[in-house]
């Protein structure tokens, strides 16, 4: 004991001491690293792998340079002002007809055509059109009498923006941002402007659900954490009985009571509360309804437990110290609730940001939230760029939300923490 | 605190025929009668499950009472909800908001009580005055030691001068010292403030240290309310001689009753002469009690007389600083203690037979135990 002070006090002799520290350390985190590899690896494989090739897909251009790999070359030098020279049209020819020979025309066709309608046209006119390689000199002439918007410089700055290797097409696309002949960055027209509005539509959604579950977990939670253990038991079981059932059942269960026919509508009716059958699903209502059921546990579970730890004393120590019951609660019992209604909120919310089935089934054409059109691009018209960039929009505006919870909960904890 | 007053203060505090049953059952507080005077300090003592917590959790209006009615100042408290009954309390974990700081928790009760910012802000640091943390009062709870937050806890419950301040075992996690020294320094502010408090402990020394008057619960009862000495000197049952202070047992029978003294023959052989307190009359059976330091051991075959004599048998000695004590066997009771001037334990050999002998006027005939 003595000695360790001694040497530890010695400053020549700290360095070893450190290092011998190191040392003894070392196998047993080998060993905890060995323990935690198998999940890693899997993480590795499944989660950090696909997120990083979603972002990657986000920004990659390779139709384009892959279909037309002369054209994309002769247009590097090109300065954008004036129409390209004889040499680029040249190399268009020759590209066109390589890319016809090997049957890769609509790749770069479908490309071309997101960053200008029409474009689809403009190739495979081109290609059908486009009998053998133009005479020296006249590639730019015999271009132009085939289709006439190679005589249009839009027409070759949509080329030379696809020409990758990377793109921030799909990003700005995804903020309803488009980039003018110029190449400056401006609104999109309006007939393709409608992400902002559902990354609005899906934060609304996601932030009214939060509210719901909040409103309605908050005095739950607080029952689990008062109640005598027999009985919160029983009501812990209830809450977590949705988490045993199938998400697919639970919004199912949802149109069955909630669709014009359905268990709601029929008992108002029956009771003579209403004439007709009201609306409850297929809109906006019924999405929250269904996303509050299925997210509620993600919110009590927090609040239960940051409630829990809120020791019954400090209620009695604010009403013996002359606090009527209603000022304790919102001095004393609120604020050490934070933490969880932080946790709670942050985790419903962004679980709801990904929503994909329930607003899929329960809602109408103007309650698709975010998801759905990044899986409509995945599986349907397979605009890998676009899909990806969404998603990394999304990931980004999780990040940040995320960030900034994870600075307010580490402010509480310096300034909160207690002994009991 | 005026010495030798005559006229009793009036009774700030009045408990009448209070009952509390938790599970319609059993009584955990059967018809408690209490005055607690104005200025007083009274404690509340008592082994676990005797009512005592469930008395001061009335008095501050966390529970109601089954029967009865609770005064204070004169005034029916049983339907006034705690945060009306201007009571201050410290509780056992001191239940400090963790959350607020040391100067917002003190605050706390001033700004319910919507008093002006400059009153708040002189009484608040009059009070990290007196505890002496004006330069902690930026710290949160959690960052002071257990003694530290106990000070915090106390100038809360005072700063807001209620009429009476309730303590519900506030140094029972606090190590023996911190508790000593605390102690003194709540019976200090008792002193200088005038305040009533009502103290709740079941550690008799910290009972005896600092009290007016102890009321000694038990099993729901109020076995006796007195002075610290006079609990000690002249305790009206064997419960209560047993549990304050330090106490030897012998079982017996009353031969005859003369007066205030009685004969008392012992189960385990022998009679002495005993000071009747609690015998219905000869022939009742009775616990003897004999404080430690009361009892003096004399060498076998020495001469002398004594009132009560009795033989006894060493079973060890105990060397504890500033005393020693002997453990005897006498009568029937093998764990017979008596205190011993400090080195007077070496001429004891266990094993060696004494007499021991004690006056009667220091040996009190109580009720069977």
């Amino acid at each position: 004991m003595t000695n360790a002070l001694l040497t530890g006090a010695n400053a020549s002799t700290e360095v070893p001491l450190k290092r011998r520290l190191r040392r003894a350390e070392r196998t047993r985190q080998a060993k905890a690293l060995a323990l935690v590899l198998p999940l890693l690896l899997f993480l590795l494989f499944t989660f950090a792998g696909p997120i990083a090739g979603m972002l990657w897909r986000s920004v990659e251009d390779w139709e384009v340079r892959q279909v037309l790999p002369q054209t994309v070359a002769a247009l590097a030098s090109w300065d954008g002002k004036d129409l390209p020279d004889e040499k680029a049209y040249a190399a268009l020819a020759s590209d066109i007809l390589a890319a016809r020979a090997a049957g890769t025309i609509a790749i770069a066709a479908k490309r071309l055509n997101y960053a200008l309608n029409g474009f689809r046209t403009i190739l495979t006119s081109t290609a059908r059109n486009l009998k053998a390689v133009p005479e020296p000199g006249t590639a730019k002439e015999t271009l132009g009498k085939i289709n006439p918007a190679w005589r249009e410089r839009a027409t070759w700055t949509t080329i030379k923006d696809a020409g990758g290797p990377i793109t921030g097409f799909y990003l700005l696309a995804a903020l309803d941002l488009t980039r003018n002949a110029d190449g400056a960055i401006v609104a999109a027209p309006p007939d393709q402007a409608i992400y902002r509005d559902i990354f609005l539509r899906t934060f609304l959604i996601s932030l009214g659900v939060t509210v719901l579950c909040l409103i309605l977990g908050f005095p739950v939670a607080y029952l689990l954490a008062t109640l005598p253990p027999g009985k919160s038991n029983l009501l812990m079981i209830f809450v977590l009985l949705p988490f045993w059932t199938s998400l697919l059942v639970r919004t199912c269960a949802w149109i069955v009571l909630l669709q014009s026919k359905g268990v709601v509508n029929d008992s108002l009716l029956w009771l003579g509360f209403i004439d007709a059958p009201l609306r409850l699903i297929y809109n906006r209502f019924g999405v929250c309804v269904a996303m509050t059921h299925v997210l509620l546990p993600f919110m009590i579970l927090p609040l239960y437990s940051s409630m829990k730890a809120i020791s019954p004393a400090y209620m009695r120590a604010a009403a013996s110290l002359g606090a009527p019951p209603l000022t304790a609660f919102l001095r004393i019992y609120l604020p050490q609730t934070l933490p969880g209604i932080g946790a709670g909120s942050l985790l419903v919310f962004i679980l709801a940001l990904g929503y994909y089935i329930t607003p899929a089934l329960v809602g109408g054409a103007a309650d698709q939230m975010i998801s759905y059109f990044i899986a409509l691009y995945t599986t349907e018209t397979a605009n890998w760029g676009l899909a990806s960039a969404l998603g990394a929009v999304l990931l980004l505006a999780t990040v940040l939300l995320a960030l900034v919870y994870g600075k307010l909960v580490q402010g509480q904890q310096v300034t909160g923490g207690m002994k009991n | 605190m005026e010495a030798g007053t005559v006229m009793p203060a009036p009774a700030l505090v009045r408990f009448s025929g209070i009952q509390k049953t938790y599970d319609g059952e059993h009584l955990v507080v059967k018809n408690l009668d209490l005055d607690i005077r104005k200025g007083e300090f009274i404690t509340l003592l008592g082994p676990s499950g005797s009512g005592k917590t469930t008395t001061l959790m009335m008095l501050a209006g966390f529970e109601v009472p089954t029967h009865g009615e609770i005064y204070l100042s004169e005034r029916p408290i049983k339907n006034v909800p705690p945060h009306r009954r201007d009571i201050g309390m410290v509780f056992q974990n001191y239940a400090l908001f963790p959350h607020l700081t040391i100067a917002e928790n003190i605050a706390f009760p001033l700004s319910v009580r919507k008093s002006s910012k400059a009153e708040t802000q002189e009484r608040v640091s009059a009070a990290l005055r007196m505890i002496k943390m004006e330069s902690l009062a930026h710290r949160r709870p959690g960052q002071l030691s257990g003694g530290q937050q106990q000070r915090v806890a106390l100038a809360r419950a005072l700063v807001f001068n209620p009429q009476l301040v309730l303590m519900d075992e506030p140094l029972g996690a606090l190590d023996k010292r911190l508790r000593e020294q605390m102690q003194l320094e709540i019976k200090q502010l008792h002193e200088t403030m005038g305040i009533t408090i009502v103290y709740v402990t079941h550690d008799q020394s910290e009972a005896l240290t600092m009290s007016d008057r102890i009321a000694v619960f038990n099993d729901g009862i109020v076995q006796q309310i007195d002075r610290p000495d006079a609990l000690y000197e002249h305790p009206v049952n064997s419960f209560v001689a047993h549990f304050i202070g330090e106490n030897n047992v012998l079982a017996g029978t009353v031969e005859t009753v003369e007066r205030d003294y009685c004969r008392v023959a012992l189960a385990g052989g022998g009679t002495v002469a005993a000071r009747a307190i609690n015998v219905s009359g000869a022939g009742a059976s009775t616990s003897l009690s004999v404080r430690p330091e009361r009892v003096a051991i004399v060498p076998n075959g020495s001469s002398g007389e004594g009132p009560n004599r009795l033989p006894a048998r060493v079973q060890n000695t105990i060397y504890l600083g500033d005393h020693a004590l002997a453990v005897l066997d006498v009568a029937d009771n093998a764990e017979f203690m008596v205190k011993l001037q400090p080195g007077a334990h070496h001429s004891l050999k266990p094993g060696e037979s004494v007499f021991i002998t004690f006056r009667p006027e220091d040996c009190l005939a109580l009720d069977p135990v």
